[in-house]
Order: structure tokens, then C-alpha cells, then sequence
């Protein structure tokens, strides 16, 4: 009786320190949001309290000048097309490399592992040359091209460990009742890679909407901007003028927290998934 | 028998063909070219190429104190990276596999950082370490806030640490309570009614059980925190004074601020090769302690 009211009053504290750690770490986010409702002055003046009058012109003015609807298009755009030909790309290709582990697919196979070390800071010098070279240059395909080189070594790796796993026998009833190479693939491992897929994908889509370095390389054109080079760009122009600032970074990251709390369930499982065969 | 070889070719075409080429366009041929310009001293426009040997490398060990400086600040900037997002993390993993009212709330706030890039994050953290903690100070009096955070050397190494871990700690606590949520449950019995306390249950039986889940977690934080860059552009840009300056900001000003492409190549040669041997002895290392169910 004793221990059992000991370890409930234990309990309660655990929950209130974990609740105050918790609002310290949503404070960042009260300052930001409360901050991007008020007049320059205030922020300046009293930054930690409720705004005295909403400045929902702040909002609008900040939306038409980092011209906010064009990079989130841009960004949607490149994250969506990446992301959907990465794993139809990527899928096929480990399927292939697990399932005929012939010597060039398995030197090929080894050159996406060993490639996973490659930071992209020491690759991305020359690959502002080989994309001038190809002409992919200040477009948005090309930098879809670009992703599907650069995300391809991890995503054939989970995706290959997944196919390791599927029964050889499966594909074989498959075959048996008439399936070529490609229903095989199509119509049995596809549909069976689905949860593996959402994994890949949320990994994908995480780096690729939030990725900064690559798109500030390849596009140059601001009505290609994607929303971390518009926004470094906005805050470059109008550094200190955080009301203007702050509503941009609050638009900024509208997007992918919304993205988060609907997929959440998703994406916890899918980083906890993603890491054990990581 | 040939036919069967073809439509074997064919589908091996079509099946890894595409990663291949985009592999090889994107990856390979940038790497190997990197190798080459490292020993070059291209500029990045012009048509003229020189071969310089080995003075790229000569120069960055023996003339160049920003590298050798990002270098230790990267260093120094990995240890805490890694050591505290860890034990944030674990800790928070810890305690909400506990049977806690707010348990599933908790772990989206803690978690909630992370979905924001670290570009977005370090413009957010400007103003809170600018004017946020100024406020806060000013209400408490607490001379923790009123330091000028991104104004000395000390300090803004610490605001990087800082975010950096109320960044990162959430995504390594998902692992972590993954891997408490697989300990199972028997396992925990049995130690308690053999007589372990919570500590012991948690030394000797939880963590021996996780060490899987640590290898994944300090081989992400290392290599998050080593490449640490988006962060580092949009919180200091690496001031004051390059004093907060990290390797891969240091490669990107070499190359794209100064034009001075063939350095900045050996400069990434340098630091792949690097992270290439990190990545390869820390696995190592932790598997070997893993306990096998």
C-alpha cells in the first residue's frame, strides 16, 4: 500500500516536470507566433506579452513579398515529383539487386552503401559544374534530378533490406499462375513494400521539403524559389525587421508542422521502423 | 536461350537502369571530379585548369587557420552535439514509457522541433535569442537571459548547442522508445522480483537491451552534428569573428563566397574523408556491444 502511493506521487512528478519541459519547449513557438502579430515598435518595446492591437497586415504584407503561394508551390512540387519517383525508382532497383545478385548488381549495390557516407557538402562543388554541364541548371526538374541521385543510395538500401525479407515463395505462385518480371514486380512486391514505402517517404519528404543547400545551388531564378531559399533570401533583405520576418518564418513552417500533426502517427512509427533497419 | 538473355538484359535495363544513371550523374561523377579539382586550382568559371599537386592540402594544413578553426569548433561542437541530444533524448524516452496522462501530447511537442528545416529554425532562434531571452531577462532578472548570446565567442557556441539539441533530442527519443517499448516486459518482471530497483532495472537490464538502438542514435546525432550547416548559416553565420564557423560552412564560403573552387575541393576531400572513417569506426564499435536476444 505504501510503495503504491509512493510510486503514484513519483508518477505525478515525472508528469509535471515532463509537462514543464514541455512548455519550455513550445516557448520558442509562443514567441514567434505573438511577436508576428505585433507593430515593429512593440516588438521592440515589450516582446514577451500578448499583442495590445492583432497586426494581421504583417501577414499579408510578408505573404506578398516573399510571394508565399509560388514557394509553396515550388516546394510542393519538388517534394511530391521526388519523392514519387524516388521510391518507384528505387523499389525497382532493389528488387532487381536483391533478388538476381549477379556481380555487377552486386558491386553496383555496394557502391549505394558505401555512398551513404558521402556528405553532400563534398559533393556539391562539382555538382554545380555537371549540372551546367547537363543543362539542369535553374530548373525545377532539375532539381528533382538531383534528389533522385542523391536520396537514391539510402532509399535502395532500406528498400533492399525490406525485399530481403518477402518469401521467395510469394513471387513464385505469382509466376506459376503466369506473371511476368514486371506483374511479378507490379501487382506482388509493390503492393507488399507499402509500409516500408511510407517509411521511405517520410524520411524523404522531411529532408527534401526542408533542404536548403541543394536548391540554393541549382536554382537561381526567384520564381523558383523553394520556401528555405525564399525565406533566406526575405530575411537577407530584411534582417531586423521582424515583423516582417516573423510572419514569413510563421508561414514558413506552417506547411510541415501541419504535414507533421496530421501524419504524426506515421511518422513516429516511420523514424522508429526507418532506424531499426538503418 | 538468347531471347531469354535478352528479355533478362532488358529488364535489368529497366529495373535498375534509372537509379543507375541518376546515381552515376548526380554522386559518382561529382565525387570523382571533386577528386580531381582538389588538386587543381580552378576558380569555377574559367576554362583554365592548372594542376597544383599537392599545394591545395599543403596550404590548408600549414596556411589556413579558419579551416583548422572550423575544424575544432566542429569538433568540440560534435562532442556536446552528440553527447546531450543523446541523453535528452534517451531521458525523455525513458520517462514517457512511463504510464503518464500526457504521454502521447508530450512526445509530440518534444518531437514537434525536429519536422522544422534548420535553416527555418536558426532564423526563429535570431529572434529569440536577440530579443526572446532579452525580455525574459528583463521580467526575471536572471543574468542567464541577459547575456549577449550571438554576440561572443563563448556564447554563441552554446546557442548552437542549445538548439541544435531541442532540435535533434526528439527524433532520437522515437528510437529510444521504440527500443524500451521492445524490452520485454518478462525480462523487467523477473529482474524486480529478483530484487533490482529502478536504477538497476535501468542499468542493467534496459540499457544492455538498447545498445542497437544507441548505435543508431549516436551514428545519426554524429553525423547530423558534423555536418552541421543550415543551422550554422541562418543562427551565426558562423560569427562572430568565424568563431562558430562549422567545416561544411567553411567548404561552401571557400567555394562560394571565394570563388576559389580547387580549394574548397580539397577541403571536402579532407572532410569526407572524415565522416567516412567516423561513420565506420563508431559502427564498429557499437555492435560489438550489442547483446543478441
Amino acid at each position: 500500500m505504501d510503495t503504491a502511493k509512493r510510486y503514484r506521487g513519483g508518477m505525478i512528478l515525472i508528469e509535471a516536470l515532463l509537462i514543464l519541459g514541455g512548455l519550455v519547449f513550445l516557448v520558442p513557438f509562443y514567441f514567434l507566433i505573438v511577436n508576428s502579430l505585433k507593430s515593429f515598435g512593440e516588438i521592440l518595446t515589450d516582446s514577451a506579452g500578448w499583442p495590445n492591437v492583432f497586426q494581421w497586415g504583417n501577414y499579408a504584407e510578408a505573404w506578398k513579398k516573399t510571394s508565399f503561394p509560388k514557394a509553396f508551390g515550388n516546394s510542393l512540387l519538388v517534394t511530391v515529383a521526388s519523392n514519387l519517383l524516388l521510391v518507384l525508382m528505387c523499389s525497382m532497383a532493389a528488387y532487381r539487386m536483391a533478388r538476381k545478385p549477379t556481380r555487377y548488381n552486386r558491386f553496383l549495390y555496394a557502391a549505394f552503401v558505401a555512398a551513404m557516407v558521402i556528405p553532400f557538402q563534398a559533393i556539391m562543388i562539382p555538382l554545380v559544374k555537371v549540372s551546367s554541364l547537363l543543362g539542369i541548371m535553374n530548373s525545377i526538374w532539375g532539381l528533382v534530378i538531383c534528389y533522385l541521385g542523391f536520396g537514391a543510395p539510402l532509399t535502395v538500401f532500406m528498400l533492399h533490406g525490406f525485399v530481403k525479407s518477402v518469401p521467395l515463395d510469394i513471387e513464385e505462385a505469382g509466376r506459376v499462375d503466369g506473371c511476368t518480371a514486371y506483374g511479378t514486380f507490379f501487382r506482388i512486391i509493390l503492393p507488399l513494400m507499402q509500409p516500408i514505402a511510407v517509411t521511405v517517404i517520410i524520411l524523404n519528404t522531411l529532408w527534401i521539403w526542408n533542404d536548403y543547400l541543394m536548391p540554393s545551388l541549382i536554382l537561381q531564378k526567384p520564381e523558383l524559389f523553394t520556401i528555405p531559399i525564399e525565406t533566406f533570401a526575405f530575411f537577407g533583405q530584411y534582417t531586423k525587421q521582424w515583423n516582417l520576418a516573423l510572419p514569413a518564418l510563421v508561414l514558413g513552417i506552417t506547411p510541415v508542422v501541419i504535414f507533421f500533426l496530421a501524419m504524426q502517427k506515421y511518422i513516429i512509427e516511420g523514424i522508429a521502423q526507418g532506424s531499426v533497419k538503418g | 536461350m538468347t531471347r531469354r538473355k535478352t528479355s533478362q538484359q532488358i529488364q535489368q535495363l529497366v529495373f535498375v537502369g534509372p537509379s543507375t544513371i541518376f546515381f552515376v550523374l548526380i554522386v559518382a561523377v561529382p565525387f570523382f571530379l571533386g577528386l580531381y579539382y582538389a588538386f587543381t586550382d580552378w576558380n569555377g568559371i574559367s576554362r583554365q585548369v592548372d594542376g597544383v599537386g599537392l599545394r591545395n592540402f599543403a596550404h590548408i594544413f600549414t596556411k589556413d587557420p579558419a579551416f583548422l578553426n572550423s575544424f575544432w569548433f566542429t569538433a568540440k561542437f560534435t562532442v556536446l552535439g552528440v553527447l546531450l541530444t543523446n541523453v535528452v533524448g534517451f531521458l525523455l524516452a525513458y520517462f514517457l514509457t512511463k504510464r503518464l496522462y500526457t504521454r502521447n501530447v508530450m512526445r509530440t511537442v518534444f518531437f514537434m522541433p525536429h519536422v522544422i528545416g534548420g535553416l527555418l529554425l536558426g532564423f526563429i532562434w535570431q529572434f529569440i535569442f536577440v530579443r526572446g531571452f532579452a525580455s525574459i531577462g528583463g521580467a526575471t532578472g536572471w543574468s542567464f537571459f541577459n547575456l549577449p548570446w550571438l554576440g561572443t565567442e563563448a556564447t554563441s557556441f552554446w546557442a548552437i548547442v542549445i538548439v541544435f539539441v531541442w532540435q535533434n533530442a526528439g527524433y532520437l527519443m522515437v528510437i529510444y522508445i521504440s527500443a524500451i517499448n521492445n524490452v520485454p516486459k518478462s525480462l523487467i518482471e523477473a529482474a524486480k522480483v529478483d530484487g533490482a530497483g529502478r536504477g538497476q532495472v535501468l542499468r542493467s537490464v534496459i540499457i544492455p537491451l538498447v545498445m542497437p538502438a544507441v548505435t543508431v542514435c549516436l551514428f545519426l546525432a554524429l553525423s547530423w552534428s558534423f555536418k552541421l550547416f543550415d543551422l550554422n548559416l541562418s543562427l551565426t553565420k558562423g560569427g562572430p569573428f568565424k568563431s562558430t564557423e562549422s567545416v561544411a560552412l567553411n567548404i561552401y564560403n571557400e567555394a562560394f563566397n571565394i570563388s576559389r573552387f580547387g580549394m574548397g575541393s580539397a577541403k571536402a576531400i579532407i572532410f569526407f574523408v572524415i565522416v567516412a572513417l567516423i561513420s565506420i569506426l563508431q559502427v564498429r564499435a557499437t555492435k560489438s556491444r550489442e547483446v543478441e536476444m
